[in-house]
C-alpha cells in the first residue's frame, strides 16, 4: 500500500492550483492537440484494420496477413491499393450525394473526439493544459447530436447509388440506427443522474471518487454496449452491410478511396464508441486503484500515464468489438427490431426510474454519494437486476429464435386474420389450403 | 383452416441467447490463443505433402546411356483419351525403334495416367509434381528432351496386390 502511496505522490508533484493556459498559447496548444489526435487516430484506425484481420485469422486458426513487412505494412499496402484503384461512377447515380456520402459518414466519428478528454491535465510552464480539444459544457449532448448525424452518410450512400441492394442497406441502417439511438441515449441518463452534469470531465471526476459506472450502472453499460454495436453497424447488427443478402449493402457501388473512406469510418466509429464506453462507464482516463488522481496536483508523468490507461481501455473495447464480430452471427431483421423496441427501450426506461428512485431513497436516508456504501448499494441493485434479466427472462424472450414460442395473443390474432381472409376471399383462402 | 402453432418446450440453455453467445465467445477466445492449432500452410515456402499416386507433370525415364527408354510402340498415343501425345517413330541402322518426335501437350492432358499404365518399357510416367505454369500456351507442349530433363519423383501405380499401398 505504501508503494502505491509513494507512486501517487511521485505522480502528483506539481502545484495544484496551476491556472489553465490562455491567449496565444491556448490556440497553439489546441492546434497541437488536434494534430496529435488526428494523427494518432488515423494511424490507429489503419492499424485496426490489420488488427481485425489478424484477430479474425487467429480465431479461425489462420495466420492472417504476414507478407508485407511481416504483416505490419499491410494497412499501407491496402491504402496504396485503394489510391491506385479506379474511381467508378455507375450510371444513374446522384453524383453530388454519391461523393458527399462517404465524407458524411466519416466526419461525425471524428468530430466526437474533440470533446472526449483523453488524459489528466498536464502542467507546463505556461499553465495547465486540459487534455481535451474542446471542453464543452454541453459535453454529452454534443455527442448525442453528432453521433445521430452518422446515419446520413449511410442513407445517402444507399439512396444515391441507384442500386436496390444499396438502397435496402441504407433503409435498414436508418431504421436500425434511429431505433438504437433511443436506447443509447436513455442508457446514459443514469450516468448523467449520478454525475449531476453533462460535461464529460465531471462524469470522469465523479467516477474517480464514486467508483466506476460499470459497477454502479452495470445494466446501463450493457444497454449502451449493445446499442453501440448497432450504432456502429458491426456484427451482430451489420444488417446494413449483410454480405450474404445485400452484396455489400450501402457501399455496394463504391470503389477506391470512397470505399476506403467508408471502411475508415466504420473503424473510426468503433474507436469512438469504445472511447465513449471507456469514458462513461470505465472512468475515462482515471488510473485504476488510485484515488484523487483527477483533482491534482498534476504532473506530466500522471498525464502520460492517464493517456496510456485511456488508450488501453479503448483498445480493450475495440478488441471486444472484434471478438464479438467473429463469434456471433447476424440477427434477423425482425429480431433486431424487436430487441430494440420491445426489450432495450423498456429496459432503459425502467432502469432510469429504478436508479432515480434508489438515488432519491439514498439521499432521503442521508447517505452521501461519496460514501463507500453508495456504490455497494447501487452495485447490488444492478446485480439483482442482471440475475433477473439473464437467469429468468433470457429464455427465448430477449431474442426470440425462429423456433421460439409464440405468445397466445399472437396466435389468436393470426387466427382472426385467417377468418377475415376466408370471409373476404373464399377462393383465395381455399387455394391457400 | 385454423393456424396451428407448434410450441416446443426447450431447455433453457437452448433458448437463452446470452448464455449461447458467451459460450461461443469462450470458444473463439480459446482458438485466438491456440497458436499451435494454426492450419495454414505457408505455400511457396512450405508445401503440403502429396500422395505417392499423385499424377502430375510427365517425365520420360532414360536408360543408363542417357537415351529415352521409349521404343515408339505407339501404345500411349493410342490409349490417350485427350489425344495429347504426338509420336513420330524412327528406326536406327540396327533396327531399334526410337521416337523421332515425342511431344506431350500438358494443356490438353487430363492426367489420367493411362500412358504410364500402358507403357511396356516403363518409359513415360506421370510425376508427383504440379508447379508447371508457363507464360504462353506453346510452353506447355513438352518435347522429348524436356520430358527427359524432368527430375521429380514419378507416380507409383496402384498395385492390385497391395491396394492400400502398404
Amino acid at each position: 500500500m505504501s508503494v502505491l502511496h509513494g507512486f501517487t505522490a511521485l505522480l502528483q508533484a506539481a502545484d495544484p492550483n496551476l491556472p489553465p493556459v490562455s491567449g496565444m498559447v491556448f490556440y497553439i496548444f489546441t492546434l497541437v492537440k488536434i494534430g496529435i489526435i488526428f494523427g494518432i487516430y488515423m494511424v490507429g484506425v489503419a492499424m485496426l484494420t490489420l488488427a481485425e484481420r489478424k484477430i479474425s485469422a487467429w480465431i479461425q486458426d489462420r495466420h492472417g496477413p504476414n507478407r508485407v513487412g511481416k504483416g505490419w505494412l499491410q494497412p499501407a499496402a491496402d491504402g496504396l491499393k485503394n489510391f491506385m484503384k479506379e474511381e467508378t461512377m455507375p450510371a444513374g447515380v446522384n453524383k453530388p450525394l454519391f461523393v458527399l456520402a462517404p465524407i458524411l459518414s466519416f466526419i461525425p466519428a471524428l468530430t466526437t473526439w474533440c470533446i472526449i478528454p483523453f488524459g489528466a491535465p498536464m502542467p507546463t510552464r505556461w499553465g495547465r493544459i486540459d487534455l481535451v480539444v474542446a471542453d464543452l459544457p454541453v459535453g454529452f449532448l454534443f455527442i448525442l447530436a453528432i453521433s445521430s448525424l452518422g446515419v446520413y452518410g449511410i442513407v445517402l450512400a444507399g439512396w444515391s447509388s441507384n442500386n436496390k441492394y444499396a438502397l435496402l442497406g441504407g433503409l435498414r441502417s436508418s431504421a436500425q440506427m434511429i431505433s438504437y439511438e433511443i436506447s443509447l441515449g436513455l442508457s446514459t441518463i443514469p450516468v448523467l443522474l449520478l454525475a449531476g452534469n453533462v460535461s464529460l470531465n465531471s462524469i470522469i471526476n465523479q467516477q474517480a471518487w464514486g467508483g466506476w459506472n460499470v459497477v454502479n450502472l452495470t445494466v446501463a453499460f450493457f444497454i449502451f454496449m449493445v446499442a453501440a454495436f448497432a450504432e456502429t453497424n458491426r456484427l451482430p447488427f451489420d444488417l446494413p452491410e449483410a454480405e450474404s443478402e445485400l452484396v455489400a449493402g450501402y457501399h455496394t457501388e463504391y470503389s477506391a478511396m470512397k470505399f476506403s473512406l467508408f471502411f475508415i469510418a466504420e473503424y473510426a466509429n468503433m474507436v469512438t464508441a469504445s472511447a465513449l464506453m471507456a469514458t462513461l462507464f470505465f472512468g475515462g482516463w482515471d488510473v485504476p486503484f488510485t484515488a484523487r488522481d483527477n483533482i491534482g496536483p498534476y504532473s506530466k508523468w500522471l498525464s502520460l500515464l492517464s493517456i496510456g490507461i485511456f488508450l488501453a481501455k479503448i483498445l480493450f473495447f475495440v478488441f471486444v468489438f472484434m471478438w464479438v464480430r467473429w463469434t456471433v452471427p447476424r440477427f434477423r431483421y425482425d429480431q433486431l427490431m424487436s430487441l430494440g423496441w420491445k426489450f432495450m427501450l423498456p429496459l432503459a426506461l425502467v432502469y432510469i426510474v429504478l436508479i432515480a428512485s434508489v438515488m432519491l431513497g439514498l439521499s432521503a436516508a442521508g447517505i452521501d454519494q461519496g460514501e463507500k456504501i453508495y456504490p455497494a448499494i447501487l452495485g447490488s441493485v444492478n446485480l439483482a437486476m442482471i440475475i433477473i434479466l439473464f437467469a429468468i427472462l433470457d429464455r427465448g424472450r430477449i431474442i426470440s429464435p425462429a423456433y421460439g414460442r409464440m405468445h397466445p395473443r399472437e396466435v389468436e390474432r393470426l387466427k382472426q386474420v385467417e377468418k377475415q381472409l376466408e370471409k373476404r376471399h373464399p377462393i383465395a383462402a381455399e387455394a391457400g389450403k | 383452416m385454423a393456424i396451428t402453432v407448434k410450441v416446443v418446450e426447450r431447455p433453457v440453455n437452448e433458448v437463452s441467447y446470452v448464455r449461447a453467445a458467451l459460450k461461443g465467445m469462450g470458444l473463439t477466445i480459446k482458438h485466438l490463443f491456440a497458436v499451435g492449432d494454426r492450419v495454414t500452410i505457408q505455400y511457396p515456402e512450405e508445401k503440403s505433402p502429396i500422395s505417392p499416386r499423385w499424377r502430375g507433370t510427365h517425365r520420360m525415364l532414360t536408360t543408363e546411356n542417357g537415351k529415352a527408354r521409349c521404343v515408339a510402340c505407339g501404345l500411349c498415343p493410342t490409349v490417350c483419351p485427350a489425344n495429347c501425345i504426338k509420336l513420330v517413330p524412327g528406326e536406327d541402322e540396327e533396327g531399334n525403334r526410337y521416337p523421332l518426335v515425342f511431344e506431350i501437350d500438358e494443356f490438353r492432358c487430363i492426367f489420367c495416367g493411362f500412358c504410364q499404365e500402358v507403357c511396356p518399357e516403363e518409359a513415360i510416367h506421370v510425376g508427383r509434381h504440379y508447379e508447371n505454369s508457363e507464360y504462353s500456351r506453346e510452353g506447355f507442349v513438352y518435347d522429348l528432351q524436356r520430358l527427359m530433363d524432368q527430375t521429380h519423383p514419378v507416380c507409383e501405380m496402384w498395385d492390385p496386390e497391395d491396394p492400400k499401398g502398404e
